[in-house]
């Protein structure tokens, strides 16, 4: 079974090394930058020898940015907060309506079904900015511009249209035939979507709850331009670090390393829903 | 009648599949849908079935009007093709699974699946998702699904396809008592001649969009409808031979080898037409040169098969014929022969049509020919 050659091992363990190098150091540089002051980060040339300082973190916990010009008030934790509260409500209710949204496109082939999963989709297409400067208008106009509840809507500009486009595909993954099997031995409708099509899609929806939600996390435009200080996420927050005695790069990364936290951890989390295969071997190719 | 069907008709973005099928089986019968691939047996059963609608026609099952009714509601047990097991399920949940749509008690579920898996021999993985079953497994608990709530009406899409030859065997064997336990009325869908003869009180032959002959095995071994049901039936396959009767002597004969083959006198209509002689390989033998009536012929090669030998021989204009005989009975193996034909299992076809041609009077003596 093993016809790998050593040299071919070796060969390949460097292009792997290369490639977690290539894509990891900007994360790894950015974790040692969070435990560092401006003036380590900035030294020249730059080292990885440093004592280690965990400032940067409790500015961001305390919300109290100490800087030459004076301190600061930031609201990190609350932005933190938002994220996770925008993202979690906008992937629920997107799941909510997108999987049994996915499962009509993926079954009951209607009239226009195609044209309308289309729509959907083609919301991804349009440039943010170019949907925002009407929006902006009918938000202030219907009072929804700075609440939750209007951010999640446009939030679904996002989420919708993932989640009904991977779920739809695993849905049409699971043969009929299992369906059909399970209304003929005398369940209906609801329960055989409850009972077969949504465990058999399982490992879709998770993949696409956690897409949705890594997209939703890592919005900037839609919160920066329909949301004020109090109800923005970090990505948005984040540009409070920009301050006017200069750019807090130890505040940054660290205020990152909080951000990236929350998807990273799900990520790992989920990864076993990710591979899972989806038809489990039931029926015969 | 259990299940009747009239005048259903189907057709998908590819073209018509079903088209003007009437049906009826009666209480406790076994009718085979035997038909090539493509023929529309599966989505005759699946109209049954009610997961898809025909787009015209009735369906009416213990005399009630389906139009409308749910496939949930149908009271049809069925097991399909590729099995259909419930992945996520052990198989237990499989079995299981229309007894608590029928919201038996827990008590009851685990001794009528206990019952079922005994029957069929799987009592032993019931604990298995369907992934850890082997082949055959899969295909009993697909089985014993179908069976557990003792449906009144069993649709069986081709359940042997996927299974090794030696469980196929086996359960060709076990499936008519098993069917005949049940009480229950069948269709069953094949494309193997053999399972529909062996498991069939009468087969219905689909081809091309719709029923082309039904009746009991016997009869479509014997009297097949057309050249193409002559084909579908029978290893190896039958000899159609381009002949125009004649008549000699008084009597209707068919030209072989520039010898008279008799036919019987019920052809007298189709004398001097172009028609098709179907002769069945085991109908034909090898005789001595010395015999009345003996066709010479030329021995091209010899297929020694298990239980038979199959024989190409040539006639004296080049026309290629079979002959089967059991192994072991004498017969040779190259060079200069005779054969003779039993003149009664002889199946006389229109050629333009394909058409059986009927005898004028049936003279065909079943006995003698089974």
């Amino acid at each position: 079974m093993d016809t790998v050659s050593p040299i071919e091992r070796i060969l390949r363990g460097i292009a792997l090394t290369l490639i977690c190098l290539f894509f990891m150091f900007p994360i790894v540089w950015i974790f040692l930058m969070s435990f560092q002051t401006n003036e380590t980060i900035l030294r020249v040339p730059p080292s990885v020898v440093f004592s280690p300082t965990l400032e940067n973190y409790t500015a961001l916990i305390t919300g109290r940015l100490e800087t030459q010009a004076g301190t600061l008030d930031i609201n990190f934790m609350g932005n933190l907060w938002n994220s996770l509260f925008l993202s979690t409500t906008s992937v629920a209710v997107g799941l909510l309506l997108g999987v049994p949204a996915a499962y009509a496109f993926a079954r009951l082939k209607f009239r226009g079904s195609e044209d309308i999963a289309f729509t959907l989709l083609s919301f991804r297409f349009a440039p943010p900015l170019l949907v925002l400067l009407p929006l902006t208008i009918y938000f202030q106009q219907l009072g929804l511009a700075n609440t939750y509840g209007g951010l999640i809507w446009v939030y679904q500009l996002i989420v919708l249209p993932l989640i009904l486009w991977i779920v739809r595909g695993y849905f049409e993954d699971i043969p009929a035939d299992i369906e059909y099997a399970y209304r003929i031995a005398g369940h209906d409708f609801w329960s055989t979507f409850r009972r077969i099509a949504l465990p058999l899609a399982g490992p879709g929806i998770a993949a696409a709850g956690l897409l949705s939600f890594i997209f939703a996390w890592n919005n900037f435009v839609f919160a920066l331009v329909l949301a004020s200080a109090d109800k923005q996420p970090v990505t948005v927050g984040a540009l409070a670090f920009v301050t006017a005695s200069g750019i807090q790069y130890g505040q940054v990364a660290a205020g990152i390393v909080l951000s990236i936290a929350p998807t990273f951890a799900l990520a790992l989390y989920a990864q076993r829903y990710l591979v899972e295969g989806l038809s489990l071997g039931a029926v015969k190719g | 009648m259990t299940i009747e069907l009239k005048n259903l008709r189907k057709s998908f973005k590819s073209g018509t599949v079903i088209d003007d099928v009437s049906l009826t089986v009666a209480k406790g019968e076994t009718l085979v849908l035997f038909g090539p691939s493509g023929a529309g047996k599966t989505v005759l059963l699946r109209l049954i079935a009610g997961v898809i609608d025909p787009e015209a026609g009735h369906i009416r099952l213990h005399g009630r009007d389906m139009a409308g009714v749910e496939p949930e509601d149908r009271g049809i047990g069925m097991a399909f093709q590729n099995f259909a097991l419930f992945p996520h399920m052990d198989a237990f949940a499989n079995i299981a699974a229309p007894l608590t749509a029928r919201g038996r008690s827990a008590d009851a579920i685990r001794q009528t699946v206990s019952k079922v898996a005994q029957l069929l021999k799987i009592d032993h993985v019931l604990h298995h998702k369907p992934k850890e079953l082997s082949n055959g497994q899969k295909q009993r608990t697909a089985l014993a699904r179908a069976l557990s709530a003792e449906p009144s009406i069993l649709l069986l899409d081709d359940p042997l396809r996927n299974v090794d030859a030696k469980l196929r065997f086996e359960m060709r064997l076990e499936l008519p008592r098993l069917l005949k336990s049940q009480n229950a009325t069948v269709i069953y869908v094949t494309q193997d001649y053999k399972e529909a003869m062996a498991l069939g009180h009468r087969i219905a032959v689909m081809n091309g969009h719709g029923i082309q002959q039904i009746g009991t095995p016997e009869e479509i071994y014997l009297s097949p409808a057309n050249t193409d049901i002559a084909r579908l039936f029978g290893d190896p396959v039958i000899n159609l031979l381009d002949v125009r009767p004649e008549s000699r002597d008084g009597r209707v004969v068919a030209l072989l080898s520039d010898q008279p083959v008799p036919l019987l006198d019920d052809y007298a209509a189709q004398v001097g037409q172009d028609c098709i002689l179907g002769l069945r390989p085991e109908a034909i033998r090898f005789v001595g040169a010395d015999t009345p009536g003996a066709i010479p012929v030329e021995v091209e090669a010899e297929t020694p098969l298990n239980e038979k030998t199959v024989s190409l021989v040539l006639t004296l204009r080049g026309r290629e014929i079979m002959v089967s005989r059991p192994a072991g009975s004498p017969g040779p193996a190259s060079g200069r022969a005779h054969i003779a034909v039993d003149a009664t299992s002889a199946i006389l076809f229109d050629r333009a049509s394909g058409q059986r041609i009927a005898p004028a009077r049936n003279t065909i003596r079943k006995e003698e020919v089974a």
